[in-house]
């Protein structure tokens, strides 16, 4: 893939996943999410996932975030009043947030393998579904299992959660 | 060619911001969000070792896809029962907000 798509993409993920959190209509910060997601994905496709990509477009930017806009709207949620500012909270998040990414920064450029190009691929193709399918029917059959149980609980926990007569 | 380095800075950049959303905004969506947006950094990186090794050992490497296809299953059901949970709250204290919900009990 050319430097300048992963530039691009890598860009655009950045600057609108800052708008979710910067924005104060969360309706707003729903479609940065969406628009973030969708370039997160091109960047997957550039690293020949192409399955994790369009995994990705579908259950993230299709599903989840209609959920979110589908709450959103239900709630009628507006955009926040400004409050006063706590900043002794605001001050300590923004100094964590930025010692974290100074030390993934260190980390990054101490890494031996950083430097290196990625390796061609073997074949012009990557069958990466039939590889995946594979291994979750045979190595991963059990936590594959397990996910179904966690996904039905859940199911089950949010028809009890939204039918329960609250006080 | 964009090496390995960048994607893992990409994906850095990429937590950081959801951690400072996580850790500076007040509204419990947002806070939600946030919170996706550091595990999709998580699989960022992922399938960036995954793809460095793809030459060296290719089963090993699309362990890690199924691991991403793992998280992405486990993020979307904390997302349906976490928005439950906020419907169910809402309707009791007409509020998503953290500085107004300080009790454990009510």
């Amino acid at each position: 893939m050319p430097s300048f798509l992963f530039w691009i993409f890598a860009l655009l993920m950045l600057v609108f996943g800052a708008g979710v959190i910067i924005n104060r209509n969360p309706v707003a910060s729903v479609l940065n999410l969406v628009v973030s997601f969708l370039a997160l994905a091109a960047l997957f496709m550039s690293l020949d996932a192409y399955f994790v990509g369009i995994i990705q477009v579908l259950v993230y930017a299709g599903a989840v975030m209609v959920l979110f806009l589908f709450i959103i709207m239900l709630l009628d949620l507006r955009a926040e009043k400004r409050r006063k500012i706590n900043w002794v909270a605001t001050v300590g998040g923004t100094v964590v947030a930025l010692a974290l990414l100074i030390q993934i920064f260190y980390v990054v450029s101490n890494l031996r393998d950083a430097r290196q190009p990625f390796p061609p691929l073997a074949r012009s193709t990557t069958d990466d579904v039939h590889n995946i399918g594979a291994l979750l029917f045979s190595a991963y059959n059990l936590p594959f299992q397990i996910i179904g149980v966690l996904v039905l609980v859940a199911t089950v926990g949010v028809v009890v959660l939204s039918k329960r007569q609250l006080p | 060619m964009a090496t390995l380095g960048y994607y893992l800075l990409a994906s850095g950049m990429l937590f950081a911001i959801g951690f400072a959303g996580v850790m500076l905004r007040r509204n419990l969506i947002i806070i939600l969000m946030a919170l996706e947006l550091m595990l999709n950094a998580a699989n960022l990186s992922l399938v960036a070792f995954a793809r460095f090794r793809l030459q060296a050992d290719a089963a090993l490497a699309y362990q890690a896809h199924v691991f991403v296809f793992f998280i992405i299953t486990v993020a979307a059901a904390e997302v349906a029962v976490g928005l439950a949970i906020f419907v169910a709250l809402f309707r009791v204290r007409q509020t998503t907000h953290v500085e107004d919900i300080t009790s454990l009990k009510f």
